[in-house]
């Protein structure tokens, strides 16, 4: 055991008992939860060294959140002892474990809308019944937090006024106010861009410099390896392993979170493009307020190919979705499905694209793809519950949409085999499989597809991606959206980088760099790029 | 982040509403024995009042009728997402469709009115909801704003058309002319004689027809799919490619129509003229008979009948018991509707966190409906 050099690389595992606990900031030891039939954490033994990244990585209900809840006071443990700084403490609620220095950054926000920085950041933390005291020290505070980890923010800013990626700065910045020394992060970039991501990370690594000490609950392995120190893979709610991030590699963590080999790597074979199926021709399109978010966008789609959209989100893309599928009204241009024009406009577009052949896999799936209150089978037929499969007449014939959706949930391998449970209770991932096999299943001519692996765990990521490839591989004609650049990179057969609302640039996936598709994605590179690819083509 | 579960389904629509209930009536017991009654031979009053024979269980009948009407009003446009606060005018309107055909065809067997008796009310109470839809689905009214408007609405053009247009010469009172006997519908008492001359006549066999209907169109109808879809979730809905403005136009119709049957009730099976006010709230009554019933045919029947007791039951406990006024009884209605409908919610966590008791001691392993889910 080489517990006494930091750098020894099973040291994080347990101290072993040692006197010298006091290198730990939190020691999970033996902790146990079940919720009913489900044993959420099965004896976990977990050492946070103090100053350290440390990366929580597993599938989605591998357990990660239930342990962040016990160690955050939401959750009580049936057994096994937590201790803080090397002593034990019995954390009985979240004000207990802030007490205690332990803060947590949630996935979705607990912000007041329209209040200013300031005032969120004290909500909970006013120290008298009068708010400007308060107040005036929350702000000299906001400053020294600004100057020690180049944590800046407009104190007065109205919350719903700033990027998602300054809420989520406010959320650490109200832990850190209440004197977080360790701050939990549960799945912190799901909603950011790849620079605020970016930014996040630097400024994770500024608090790690100053002493603080982080976990890290994610699923993105690239996260994993681009911040952490160490890393625990956790696996139906046990610990399989805890390595130093520089001692490993991506392939090992995907191996020990699935158990078994992942192919992180897409593999298919050429493409062989027939003839155009999707054409778009002057596309132009308005966001709810007016705003024009895709201007005069011309692309093709041909059968037999996969083309990928690149871009930072927030940059036409989900317009440019909506339009194409006819869920959002075109302000100009002309949508061509094997050389028709489609009618899209009015609010039952939707139903008319898909008439035409054109299934759409949405970005987001629980907003748009699904109606989770519904049963799994009623979702296995939303869009197409006027297909006379499903009876004659006004009457749905219940039992024959049934049966199908109990076929599509052997063959997408769709848990819990249960036609009748309601949607909300599938894993993210399955969600996604149920909309996949209803869009597919339909044997469309074109298929548009937003982020299909958003949120989704690594094992289903492999099949959906072999989905798509299935489809292009059957002579379909695959859209791909995705705010995910290796996605893109590993699926399409041509990339179209979009910025600002415009098409700035194509490149080849087998040539291009991250760097060049980078640039362009942020708008400084060329509408000619073959030539900076020849260029740069080793820069990586 | 909550570790309570939903409860079983027995218990949501069973355990929680009588237990809201036996609530409403321990408070109203309170209330009577604050004013010295015994609230004993009230309750008994009400229960014998309601029940207590075929004279007492036809009036219950005959409010519940009216009250299964609103209830389905609301709970379809629930199911959409609408929520129709405008039953009270659309049944009241829905009337002017009623009398009109009523007195058109007076001369003729009811047999024949009854069904133009019924479409012309669908009719005019559902234009009173197709209204409110429009204004919503092409403009963006909100329709709780707009049909408690247009209950007001209602209310003053009724008041012109009866008192300036259908009243006779010579009449004082507001009111309509009276139909001819031909015209009227029969009791149910002519066919049961136990029922002897109660109001309850044959349109609460339309009442259990719409239960019937509203049961299939909503479970096992496409476009009971998509406006539940609609009711879910209106992004879905608009992905899935159904036009959601031509959806809140029509179930806001089909809402409007069902209110308007109260209209037919009143109008042909009752009074046989179009008065004043007959509505009588029972639109209001039915958002908590739909709230009650979970926007469910069966659980609106249950909570109908309840409704229709209370009503009938309360009108009796005056003459049972002199000490009880009528505005007492009125109270005891309130304190039922505000248990069982406003506050219905009430006793749901207190009654997840006795069941999780339950469920976790005994049988760590009981195979839960639903597999353990982290978000």
């Amino acid at each position: 055991m080489t517990s006494a050099t930091p750098s020894g690389a099973s040291s994080a595992q347990r101290p072993s008992g040692a006197a010298d606990t006091s290198d730990f900031a939190i020691e999970l030891i033996k902790i146990n939860k079940r919720f009913g039939p489900v044993h959420a954490n099965r004896d976990i033994d977990l050492a946070i060294r103090r100053g350290s990244v440390h990366g929580i990585v597993g599938e989605n209900g591998a357990g990660k959140s239930t342990l962040m809840s016990i160690l955050y006071g939401f959750y009580t443990a049936d057994s096994g002892e937590i201790r803080v700084n090397g002593t034990p403490h019995a954390i009985t609620d979240s004000r207990h474990a802030l007490a205690l220095g332990i803060g947590m950054v949630h996935q979705h926000f607990m912000l007041v809308d329209n209040f200013s920085i300031l005032e969120n950041v004290i909500l909970g933390a006013e120290d008298n019944a009068l708010l400007g005291p308060s107040l005036e020290r929350a702000r000299k505070e906001l400053v020294r937090l600004a100057k020690d980890y180049r944590l800046d923010v407009d104190p007065d800013a109205i919350i719903e006024d700033v990027s998602v990626g300054t809420q989520q700065r406010v959320e650490i910045l109200k832990a850190l106010y209440r004197g977080a020394d360790v701050l939990i992060l549960d799945e912190p970039t799901g909603v950011l861009t790849p620079s605020e991501a970016d930014d996040l990370f630097r400024v994770l690594r500024e608090l790690r410099d100053q002493g603080k000490t982080i976990i890290l609950i994610t699923h993105k392995l690239r996260e994993i390896m681009a911040i952490t120190d160490y890393v625990s893979v956790m696996r139906q709610g046990a610990i399989v392993e805890t390595l130093k991030t520089t001692d490993t590699n991506p392939e090992q963590l995907a191996e020990l979170m699935v158990g078994r080999r992942v192919l992180l790597r897409v593999e298919k074979g050429p493409a062989h493009p027939g003839e155009v199926l999707l054409s778009v021709e002057n596309l132009v399109v308005k966001d709810d307020l007016g705003v024009t978010r895709v201007k005069d966008v011309s692309f093709t789609v041909r059968a037999g190919e996969i083309v990928g959209i690149a871009g930072v989100a927030g940059n036409g893309q989900s317009e440019l979705l909506e339009s194409v599928s006819g869920m959002r009204d075109q302000s100009a241009g002309t949508v061509r499905l094997k050389g028709t024009p489609l009618s899209l406009q009015g609010d039952d577009g939707a139903h008319r694209a898909r008439q035409a052949g054109l299934a759409h896999v949405p970005e987001d799936r629980q907003r748009m793809g699904l109606v989770t209150a519904f049963e799994e089978w009623e979702n296995s037929i939303l869009g197409y519950q006027d297909d006379p499969a499903y009876g004659k007449g006004p009457l749905l014939d219940i039992e024959a949409a049934r049966r199908e959706a109990r076929e599509r949930i052997k063959k997408f391998d769709i848990r819990p085999a249960n036609e009748r449970l309601k949607t909300a209770n599938f894993s993210g991932g399955n969600q996604q499989k149920i909309v996949l096999a209803r869009e597919m299943e339909r044997n469309p001519d074109v298929l548009i597809v937003g982020q299909p692996t958003r949120g989704v765990d690594i094992g289903a990521i492999e099949f959906i991606h072999n989905q798509i490839i299935k489809m292009r591989d059957a002579g379909k004609a695959i859209l791909l959206v995705s705010v995910e650049l290796d996605e893109i990179r590993s699926l399409a057969d041509r990339i179209l980088v979009m910025f600002d609302g415009q098409i700035v640039g194509e490149a080849d996936p087998a040539t291009a760099t991250e760097r060049d598709l980078g640039l362009m994605m942020a708008g400084i590179g060329n509408k000619a790029p073959q030539a900076r690819v020849a260029a740069e083509g080793q820069g990586e | 982040m909550s570790t309570l579960r939903p409860l079983p389904r027995w218990a949501d629509i069973l355990l929680l509403p009588i237990i809201n209930l036996a609530l409403a009536f321990i408070v109203s017991g309170i209330v009577v024995f604050a004013i010295g009654q015994n609230p004993l031979a009230a309750l008994e009053a009400i229960v014998g009042g309601a029940f207590g024979n075929g004279y007492n269980f036809g009036y219950t009948l005959y409010y519940s009728t009216n009250f299964i009407f609103t209830g389905l009003a609301v709970a379809v446009a629930a199911h959409a997402g609408l929520f129709n606060i405008g039953g009270n005018g659309q049944a009241y309107i829905a009337g002017l469709g009623v009398i009109v055909v009523a007195l058109a065809m007076q001369a003729l067997p009811w047999w024949l009115t009854f069904p133009v008796a019924i479409l012309a009310g669908a009719a005019v109470g559902g234009f009173w909801g197709f209204v409110p839809g429009w204004l919503q689905a092409k403009r963006g009214s909100h329709v709780v704003i707009t049909t408690i408007m247009f209950n007001f609405v209602a209310a003053a053009i009724m008041v012109y058309m009866v008192v300036n247009v259908l009243k006779p010469d010579g009449v004082l009172a507001p009111e309509s002319a009276m139909i001819a006997p031909e015209g009227r519908m029969p009791k149910l008492g002519a066919f049961i004689p136990w029922f002897k001359n109660t109001d309850v006549n044959f349109t609460l066999l339309l009442a259990l027809g719409c239960l019937v209907g509203v049961y299939v169109l909503v479970w096992h109808t496409r476009f009971g799919y998509a406006m539940r879809a609609l009711g879910h979730n209106p992004t879905a809905s608009t992905y899935a490619g159904s036009s959601n403005s031509r959806i809140i136009m029509i179930v806001m119709t089909l809402s409007g129509a069902l209110a308007g049957m109260v209209a037919v009730n009143q109008v042909v099976g009752v009074q046989y003229r179009l008065v004043l006010d007959y509505v009588a709230d029972a639109g209001f009554v039915g958002i908590a008979v739909a709230l009650m019933g979970r926007n469910h045919p069966v659980g609106i029947l249950f909570a109908a009948l309840l409704f229709g007791a209370l009503y009938q039951g309360g009108n009796e406990l005056q003459y049972v018991i002199p000490g009880l006024s009528k505005e007492m009884v009125v109270v005891i209605q309130a304190l039922v509707i505000l248990f069982t409908g406003a506050m219905e919610g009430m006793f749901r966590p207190g009654l997840q966190r006795l069941f999780g008791l339950f469920a976790r001691a005994p049988r760590p392993d009981a195979p839960a409906a639903v597999a353990g889910k982290e978000s």
